[in-house]
């Protein structure tokens, strides 16, 4: 799995965030779309594009995106 | 043996008729936003699928909603109430500790004293399971017309600040009549339990377990409300569970009918909000013609939201040959059933 291709699928679960605003380093918490709600579109796109069960511990674990792909990887 | 055989090809078990009530004060989404100004009206309406949920009054309970239901469906389908030979009544929100709500309800209703009652108390499974002892009950001889009532006021087990929470849930109670002769035939059933997951959809204070309240209340960094004296609910362990068990329910529920995904004229599934509907939707591969979505001026309403769906998919004369239903929550529980329409 590519960290590129995860960045667009975590991003395009986002409405109104600007797209130039994800790259690995996001802390994607600090967005102020961010929700409870958008995590379980996190978690829904996890299992629906790479397979993997992401866990509330998981994105509570990470605090950019590009750790949230590594936690990703390694459960592939 | 020929009879004996004979029997059972002969004994049905139907669903014959469904009435369901809401309480009078409704909770709108421009009044929520109000409370939680950092929410617009659009984001709820779109990603939750909710514009209104109806909310019980501080003196109403869920027995009270079950007889305000049952009263409405008496005079909607004159029915003898001399005919209803047992009660089953689904709730997480009882009045007492004891007696069990469905004794109580028995004499508020004036039904016959020959008449079996008896709470269970499950959520979102709770519909589904229902219908499973209404069959068994049918088909061990013991009942002819069972009143399967599902009533939940989860809206006071919220806490006022738990946005997400207030968002979903609805209170309703809803009436279905199972009997020996009806329009829905219901079939083979797939039930199950995972009681590991108890503590992801719990209130935890407040009854035996731990009787003294805690007061004690915070919020994790998304936002969700973690409150031992009020529902807690993690909602990504929940949706977890959903993603991974919904589809194997559907599968097994299709195969000990003997039909395939292709057989189905409808899916009727727990509105538990439109958000996690659709993500299963796609999961499952459910065209979105033949999956029904009753949420809008309801909300979640737990056990009740299955039968609410029926009566509204009813209306528009959507529920013809088989129709699958699935319940899955708190426990965790699930079930799912298909019925035959005519």
């Amino acid at each position: 799995m590519k960290l590129n291709d995860f960045i667009k699928n975590f991003a395009s679960q986002f409405e109104e965030t600007d797209a130039n605003l994800f790259s690995p380093e996001t802390q994607f918490k600090e967005l102020s779309e961010w929700s409870s709600l958008l995590a379980l579109s996190v978690i829904a796109m996890a299992d629906e594009e790479y397979d993997v069960k992401l866990k509330g511990d998981d994105i509570r674990n990470a605090s950019t995106i590009e750790d949230l792909f590594n936690i990703v990887k390694s459960k592939k | 043996m020929e009879d004996i055989h004979y029997c059972k090809m002969n004994k049905k078990a139907y669903i014959k008729t469904i009435s369901y009530y809401l309480p009078e004060k409704i909770l709108t989404n421009e009044q929520l936003v109000k409370e939680f100004p950092e929410w617009t009206v659009e984001k709820v309406a779109n990603k939750i699928g909710i514009k209104q949920r109806h909310i019980v009054s501080e003196n109403e309970t869920a027995l009270d909603l079950a007889e305000k239901a049952a009263t409405l469906f008496f005079q909607e389908h004159k029915i003898a109430r001399e005919s209803i030979d047992f009660i089953l009544l689904c709730t997480q929100s009882p009045d007492y500790f004891l007696p069990t709500s469905a004794c109580i309800l028995q004499d508020r209703l004036g039904l016959p004293t020959h008449c079996g009652a008896l709470d269970f108390n499950l959520g979102c499974s709770g519909f589904v399971y229902g219908l499973s002892l209404a069959k068994g009950l049918i088909f061990g001889n013991i009942a002819k017309n069972v009143l399967l009532i599902t009533s939940e006021t989860y809206s006071k087990y919220l806490h006022p600040k738990d946005k997400g929470n207030r968002t979903i849930f609805g209170d309703a109670a809803a009436v279905t009549l199972i009997s020996t002769e009806g329009t829905a035939e219901i079939l083979d059933f797939s039930l199950g339990t995972d009681g590991q997951g108890f503590e992801n959809l719990i209130v935890r204070s407040g009854a035996l377990r731990n009787p003294v309240r805690t007061n004690k209340i915070q919020f994790d960094e998304s936002g969700n409300l973690d409150s031992d004296d009020f529902l807690y609910m993690n909602g990504s362990e929940i949706f977890n569970f959903t993603l991974e068990f919904v589809p194997l329910l559907v599968e097994d529920v299709l195969k000990r009918n003997n039909l395939s995904k292709e057989d189905i004229n409808l899916f009727i599934f727990h509105q538990a909000n439109m958000h996690m509907l659709n993500f299963l939707r796609r999961k499952i591969k459910i065209e979105e013609e033949k999956f029904y979505y009753c949420l809008e001026n309801f909300g979640n309403t737990v056990s009740s939201t299955i039968p609410i769906a029926l009566k509204e998919a009813q209306k528009e004369h959507l529920l013809k040959e088989n129709v699958l239903l699935a319940g899955f929550g708190v426990g965790y529980s699930w079930g799912g059933v298909i019925i035959n329409c005519r």
